[in-house]
């Protein structure tokens, strides 16, 4: 009692915990009629559950943890019940991984839940960990068509109801178009091939050196050329490897892409093909296709409206590539006939293109990580 | 020739350009290795403590409404939870009690324990409301006027928690008198005396090692408010020497040092301490100063911790994100709502000086009149709070 008496009045004082108190993050995404989910659970919650220290030694091993992957799977998904308009959702878990977050290292259930329909109401239960630990909480994300709202599921509130807003096909479209023009963008290998191909165009190659080129409407031709040979080689490989008709691997693809890149920087240090630079940005256009179509993948199509986002996908990347090129045309043009022009933008940016997408090129084709990122 | 070289520096700039992209979080992964350690636990099996808590809930599963195991047991989590500083234990110990959580008048024990869960989550009022369900009942109950002394203190309610303290005199040993008492002596004016009689306690050798911890830190504290420096010191070495880790030792010490300018011991002290965020907040405070690399790292893991505790909707840790948005963010214009916050849920002369502090640096006169005014009205000796209040006095803002 006497020690208690101290403590009582210690606690009080206490300037910080150590640790954060046990939280859970659950994060559930909507596609119609199925929920893609991620939970991550703390390891020091999981081992005061069910026992994870097998040889009591304190420390808790992958070895360990691996063992325990039925348990896990089991307790974790007795205590979570999702139900979509009143009818139990099946849930089948597809892989446990681990991850750190601040206070500690945490085992991720990645699972899937298929309804019985569209999924217009969402019921979550959630009761985890509550009988051993009061204070327990679960933080949960719910994404719908890019939305994301979030709830705490506490001992006093186990219970949340979500409705699922129809999706819009108009947003739908928009939110890709959106991707598209932040993939470009974003994009610099993409953005940097482009440039490459069209810092010349404001130059004339004629008797082995490069002049300013005469009027405006000429050098658009020549842009648009290269742009349009570029859009329509990339929109016809990514049509291709979205529908899945396709499909290239990955390190191949990006390896090629930085690839690309270097060629068309050289291209512009030793000129051979001056006059028919957009068959160059058709030829790897095919290739940057399969580029932008690993991201479609990885944003998730969804299969009902797959050429709906298709289309918008590829309209948003045009988008962007257009906004480049606005900007990129008129200055360029302006500064031709400067003395800088062919020799700091044209050799200079050439051999600083062809820095970058070196880099590139061998940290994707060898998989090596030359400069920690 | 140099055209080669010219790609190789080009090489570099081109990495460094693509390295200013930030990083990605860190995707989950799978571990290759099983032997590679993921975590480490409060417990060996071996360890007594274990195997006290094995046994009580081994009872309790045999059945939850065993008033005896579930107040044994809960104690036990809750004295955990202050060595490691770790909330979970709490959480634990009041899954314990549910049986009783909920009652209209469950017995005093678990009430008791119930307001010292209650006051640890910063419920102030509802711990009050229990300690005095407590002791309407039992008016002789010794730790329920102490912890009740204790909260009054922490919301400046001093003539009440003098009044709590006094009941003790006859309930409880006479250095846990003076332990309630001396910590509100340095609010109200009357450090000198209870300095003397702390110093008298402490040569008793009777203590056991919390309470001379306890003690011992509460003299510490207020000698170096008053600018004894020379006894302050003199007063934690007593308290380490005990030889129990104690977090709120290690916090009060590191703030002693950092007023003190003795980064490079605070460095000493503290470079293992990372896991506590209070502790780790007055690390890297430490690092700032003296222009360690370390305090980049640390100033982002902090970050890190305090949205995470934002996104679960506690407020625990204010007084600590405030001091660390002023000292570290260097943002004063975040730091002092914050810190205002605070004040009203908590008024130690920690909370004090953050939001002096913060008033300071915003330039806001008016956001530092509460402190003010507690300064005038309780007679609080503290020698850095009254040097805060004349710089805010006197500033031209």
């Amino acid at each position: 009692m006497r020690i208690l008496l101290v403590i009582a009045w210690l606690l009080l004082s206490l300037p910080a915990w150590a640790h954060k108190p046990s939280d859970s993050y659950l994060s559930l995404s909507i596609q119609d009629d199925r929920i893609e989910g991620q939970w991550d659970i703390a390891l020091r919650d999981l081992a005061d559950a069910i026992g994870l220290d097998d040889d009591g030694n304190g420390q808790l091993t992958w070895g360990e943890v691996r063992n325990k992957h039925d348990e896990i799977k089991t307790y974790a998904l007795s205590r979570l019940a999702l139900s979509a308009d009143q009818q139990a959702c099946a849930t089948q878990l597809l892989e446990q991984l681990i991850d750190h977050h601040t206070d500690g290292a945490y085992s991720v259930l990645r699972f899937r839940s298929d309804c019985d329909g569209p999924i217009e109401r969402l019921a979550v239960d959630y009761r985890l960990l509550f009988d051993i630990d009061a204070q327990h909480k679960g933080l949960l994300r719910l994404t719908q068509d890019g939305q994301t709202s979030t709830a705490i599921f506490s001992k006093e509130s186990p219970t949340h109801e979500f409705v699922i807003a129809q999706r819009s096909r108009w947003n739908e479209s928009l939110q890709f178009i959106h991707e598209g023009i932040w993939h470009i963008w974003l994009g610099f290998d993409h953005v940097l091939f482009l440039l490459a191909l069209l810092l010349p165009a404001v130059l004339i190659r004629a008797e082995g050196r490069w002049q300013a080129a005469g009027e405006f409407s000429s050098t658009c031709w020549n842009v648009l050329s290269i742009v349009t040979a570029f859009t329509v080689a990339h929109s016809l490989t990514l049509s291709l490897a979205a529908l899945d008709v396709v499909r290239l691997p990955s390190r191949l693809v990006e390896s090629t892409i930085a690839a690309s890149v270097v060629l068309a920087g050289l291209g512009n240090l030793y000129p051979l093909m001056t006059s028919r630079r957009w068959m160059i940005a058709f030829g790897f256009g095919l290739i940057h296709g399969f580029g932008f179509a690993a991201v479609l993948t990885d944003l998730g199509l969804p299969y009902d409206s797959l050429l709906l986002s298709l289309v918008s996908f590829n309209v948003g990347v045009e988008i962007g590539q257009l906004a480049i090129v606005s900007t990129f045309l008129p200055l360029a043009y302006l500064l031709r006939r400067s003395w800088s022009y062919p020799r700091l933008v044209l050799t200079g940016g050439s051999l600083a293109v062809i820095a970058i997408a070196l880099v590139w090129f061998t940290e994707r084709a060898f998989d090596l990580q030359l400069f920690p990122l | 020739m140099t055209r080669s070289w010219l790609l190789m520096g080009l090489m570099v700039f081109g990495w460094s350009t693509i390295n200013q992209v930030p990083s990605a979080y860190p995707e989950p992964y799978r571990p290759t290795d099983d032997a590679q350690v993921l975590e480490r636990l409060s417990f060996k099996v071996t360890d007594p403590a274990a195997r006290e808590i094995k046994g009580l809930r081994a009872d309790l599963r045999n059945d939850p409404h065993h008033l005896e195991s579930a107040v044994q047991l809960a104690t036990r989590y809750i004295e955990q939870g202050r060595s490691e500083g770790d909330p979970r234990f709490l959480g634990q110990a009041q899954a314990i009690l549910a049986p009783w959580w909920n009652e209209q008048t469950p017995p005093v024990s678990t009430i008791l324990l119930r307001a010292t869960i209650r006051q640890n989550a910063h419920e102030f009022d509802g711990a009050l409301a229990d300690l005095d369900q407590v002791l309407d009942r039992q008016p002789t109950n010794a730790q329920a006027w102490l912890t009740k002394a204790s909260i009054l203190q922490i919301q400046a309610r001093y003539d009440e928690a003098r009044r709590a303290c006094q009941r003790l005199a006859r309930l409880a040993a006479s250095h846990v008198l003076l332990g309630c008492l001396s910590d509100l002596a340095g609010m109200t004016g009357q450090s000198a005396k209870s300095q003397e009689l702390l110093r008298q306690v402490l040569s008793n050798s009777d203590l056991s090692s919390r309470e001379r911890i306890w003690l011992a830190t509460i003299l510490a504290e207020t000698a170096a408010r008053t600018g004894a420096i020379r006894e302050a010191e003199q007063s934690f070495s007593e308290a380490f020497k005990v030889g129990v880790k104690d977090q709120y030792l290690l916090s009060a010490y590191a703030d002693y040092l950092l007023d003190q300018r003795r980064y490079q011991d605070i460095i000493f002290l503290l470079q293992s301490e990372t896991r506590a965020d209070g502790l780790l907040l007055r690390l890297a405070l430490a690092e700032q100063a003296l222009e360690l690399p370390a305090f980049q790292n640390h100033t982002a893991e902090l970050a890190a911790r305090f949205a995470a505790s934002r996104e679960r909707g506690t407020t625990v840790h204010v007084r600590e994100e405030a001091r660390f948005t002023l000292a570290l963010l260097h943002d004063a214009k975040q730091a002092l709502p914050l810190a205002q916050t605070n004040w009203n849920v908590q008024r130690e002369p920690a909370d004090a000086r953050i939001l002096l502090e913060s008033a300071l640096a915003a330039g806001n006169r008016a956001a530092a009149q509460p402190v003010l005014d507690w300064l005038n009205r309780n007679h609080v000796e503290d020698f850095r709070l009254r040097q805060l209040a004349k710089q805010i006095q006197e500033a031209l803002f």
